[in-house]
């Protein structure tokens, strides 16, 4: 049967550092030269947007692949992945502070706490910023057991991110309740572990 | 009073930015492959993933229009770059992305075109393709469009005043409202064939005004802009213009203007009614449950970089409009 090698995790990994940090860097020239239609920054905005949405379900699609495909190599490019979708988050909120609301802080302040779809991104970015920091192996190791619960917050963060985007759109919810059912599709296939490591916790408590 | 005369000359040419480059942003964002899910549904099935490019097809003719210029002092304002106006649309029946409209409509036949002023007059008219451009003088009247998006755009439209198509009807005492209607042509307007590809809405899209409000000397009915007839996506052949409320009042591509003595449904109303009311004056006052409306983004020229946000004014800064909502609580009346 063919299993994935180290080499053939390598060219996926190149394939995706294209595939992920070459739209962005077009897509800023293209914004900075005015080639981006008449408003620049709302096409920033999707893209970044809806690009992270897409990347943290990719790397969230990994592990179930990996598991029934029995390619263990597979989970290498899940950091990866969820770096970018950090990555295309973080900018995502520095292009609105940036670009949209142009460094009204006050503004910033207000609509963070008023407005519930800004607030929920705003904590889908901070659980991001987390598990960005805490992605390292050497920090992995340290944390040991602890590593695993900070890391299941990602499923809060899908649930966050979910709400963000079926939030902010005026009309027409077809496409966010598309990448919602695609989100509880990914939460469903880790059910068994997922109520497991529940059940754990309250035997604990 | 905002109705001014640019030196268009001065403003248009340096600020335009090539035709190419506004057909190629599409195709750039095709390219990365990042246009979400929605473009599987939506939209042209042709272009969805067509990397490539497609060839330009053939833009929608317009002509040039005469019409008279007001004389008043120069507007220090700059205006949005035609490319833009043209280009940044939302017009849902031709798709819910900002560029589907210019890039789904250009094939749209507007003559021959039939606009019915009924209902509650003594004298229904019936205006065609022609009559649009001749029933009454037109005139250039420079506005800002306010979005309800918080951004904002300032158009010279070209156009007679609402008013004055009111009078030849001669509304009866007993007509309190003015409804508009958009065409309604699944064929022509592919938003209006499904809740997919047309944002949820009911259609044909309706709008409407009190009587008094579609009479005041800022509403417009506008057949054209920056010196031509409309182009499909902003509303050809014939639009309303009404400056001091948010942007969707401001119907396209009107078939019926009918008297009422009853507050017509509009659809943006029926869709979210605590997001949208009928009166939808822009007021930074009283925000959008989602986002403020205390400042707005101004589209003009310039890229990313450009400071472009500027505080929204009460009724768009076009106060002279007030008494019209004299012992109105309009944070009640959204």
């Amino acid at each position: 049967m063919f299993r994935l090698n180290k080499n053939h995790i390598l060219l996926l990994k190149v394939f995706l550092h294209c595939a992920a940090f070459l739209p962005l860097a077009r897509l800023y020239y293209c914004a900075f030269a005015d080639k981006l239609g008449a408003d620049p920054v709302q096409v920033i905005l999707h893209f970044t947007g809806i690009g992270a949405f897409n990347l943290l379900l990719l790397s969230l699609l990994v592990s179930p692949v990996a598991k029934n495909l029995r390619q263990g190599q597979l989970i290498n490019i899940r950091r990866p992945l969820g770096l970018y979708a950090f990555t295309y988050a973080l900018f995502h909120f520095l292009s609105y502070i940036a670009f949209d609301l142009q460094f009204e802080w006050q503004l910033l302040i207000s609509e963070i706490f008023k407005r519930p779809y800004i607030y929920v991104g705003f904590i889908s970015l901070l659980i991001l910023t987390v598990l960005a920091l805490t992605s390292t192996k050497s920090i992995q190791r340290k944390l040991g057991s602890t590593w695993q619960k900070i890391h299941n917050w990602v499923y809060l963060a899908l649930l966050t991110v979910s709400l963000h985007y079926f939030w902010s759109v005026k009309s027409g919810l077809i496409q966010p309740i598309m990448y919602i059912c695609f989100a509880l599709l990914l939460t469903f296939v880790r059910y068994k572990k997922l109520t497991k490591n529940l059940k754990r916790q309250n035997q604990r408590i | 009073m905002l109705i001014r005369t640019p030196k268009l000359s001065e403003l248009k040419e340096n600020q335009l930015t090539a035709q190419s480059v506004y057909s190629n942003r599409r195709n750039i964002l095709k390219g990365l492959g990042y246009l979400g899910a929605g473009a599987l549904l939506t939209g042209n099935k042709a272009n969805a993933f067509n990397l490539f490019g497609t060839a330009d097809k053939s833009p929608f003719k317009t002509r040039d229009l005469s019409f008279s210029q007001l004389t008043s002092e120069i507007d220090k304002q700059i205006l949005t770059p035609d490319q833009k106006v043209i280009s940044h649309n939302n017009f849902y029946e031709f798709g819910t992305g900002k560029s589907d409209p210019v890039e789904a409509s250009q094939n749209f036949k507007v003559d021959p075109w039939t606009l019915k002023i009924d209902g509650l007059v003594e004298e229904p008219i019936t205006l065609g393709y022609e009559d649009l451009y001749k029933a009454f003088d037109l005139e250039e009247r420079i506005y800002r469009l306010r979005c309800v998006e918080a951004w904002s755009m300032v158009v010279p439209w070209i156009g007679f005043p609402l008013q004055k198509l009111l009078q030849k009807a001669r509304p009866l005492s007993s007509a309190k409202y003015v409804a508009f209607e958009t065409l309604y042509d699944p064929k022509q307007m592919p938003g209006q064939k499904s809740r997919f590809s047309g944002g949820g809405i009911d259609y044909p899209y309706v709008e409407g005004l009190r009587l008094d409000e579609a009479s005041h000397p800022l509403t417009l009915m506008s057949v054209g802009l920056y010196g031509k007839t409309l182009p499909p996506q902003n509303g050809a052949p014939i639009r309303l213009v009404v400056p001091w409320k948010y942007g969707f009042k401001s119907i396209k591509s009107v078939v019926s203007i009918r008297l009422t003595d009853k507050m017509p449904p509009t659809t943006w109303n029926r869709l979210a009614p605590s997001e949208y009311g009928f009166y939808a004056n822009v007021n930074p006052q009283v925000d959008h449950p989602r986002w403020s409306q205390g400042s707005e983004r101004l589209i003009t020229t310039g890229n990313l970089f450009n400071r472009n946000r500027v505080a929204t004014k009460m009724f768009n800064g076009y106060e002279e409009v007030a008494p019209l909502y004299k012992d109105m609580d309009l944070t009640r009346y959204i």
